[in-house]
């Protein structure tokens, strides 16, 4: 199935890009989802997440088409 | 309403201009504002500088959320609520928040649960630029962390 995963902040820098498109048969929760997109990279921080723009936990169940975000603690205001 | 700007705005237009346009004159007795504003140092370091970043959709329906759940634990009138992103220099007014109810009990404290459940929740943020100590180079960075309100 197929997932639109965004990034922002240092997030976003940290992994060279803002959006892309997740093709795979084995997610099933967003914590499979920051799974397969983070192999590889080192994050030493705290880590939010929400899915279809509602806060998520990593258990939170995704469905094809679903839009997935990662982003660092937010500092608005 | 609420309000995402990429340019600079004067909060204290902006509420005389809403409040005027708001047609609720005899109404109110009470308006409560809070208005943030980028200082030229944080950490100990001088700052000259901001950019400001939002997950655009995400803030808009967080920010309506907000607003709603202080509707339904206060009785309000109207909030006037903006926020910049993009780039900011110091002084330059980041964030207002202001709220018309009959007394002021209502409108200070849904004016301080807006302000705090945005600060802690909306998806914005902020990377500074800081001028090393010898005033010859800058680099940006991230703000990590806000502070607590209470």
């Amino acid at each position: 199935m197929s997932i639109k995963v965004l990034y922002f902040a240092s997030l976003k820098e940290q992994f060279g890009c803002g959006e892309q498109q997740l093709d795979s048969t084995n997610i099933k929760t967003v914590g499979d989802v920051w799974q397969l997109v983070s192999t590889g990279h080192t994050v030493n921080q705290s880590v939010l997440h929400s899915v279809n723009q509602e806060y998520a936990e990593l258990d939170t169940p995704v469905k094809a088409g679903d839009e997935v975000a990662f982003f660092p603690p937010v500092t608005g205001g | 309403m609420i309000s995402i700007l990429e340019t600079a705005f004067d909060p204290w237009q902006s509420i005389v201009g809403y409040q005027q346009a708001m047609q609720k004159d005899g109404e109110y007795g009470a308006c409560a504002t809070f208005v943030g504003t980028m200082r030229d140092y944080n950490e100990g370091d001088d700052v000259n500088g901001m950019l400001l970043e939002h997950y655009p959709g995400m803030t808009e329906k967080h920010l309506d959320r907000i607003v709603e759940d202080a509707k339904q634990q206060w009785q309000l009138l109207d909030t006037l609520l903006i926020h910049r992103v993009g780039e900011l220099r110091p002084n330059d007014p980041i964030v207002l928040v202001a709220v018309w109810s009959v007394h002021r009990k209502d409108a200070f404290e849904a004016c301080r649960f807006i302000m705090e459940d945005l600060k802690s929740k909306a998806p914005f943020w902020k990377k500074e630029c800081v001028v090393e100590a010898d005033q010859q180079a800058q680099k940006n960075r991230w703000v990590e962390k806000n502070t607590s309100g209470y």
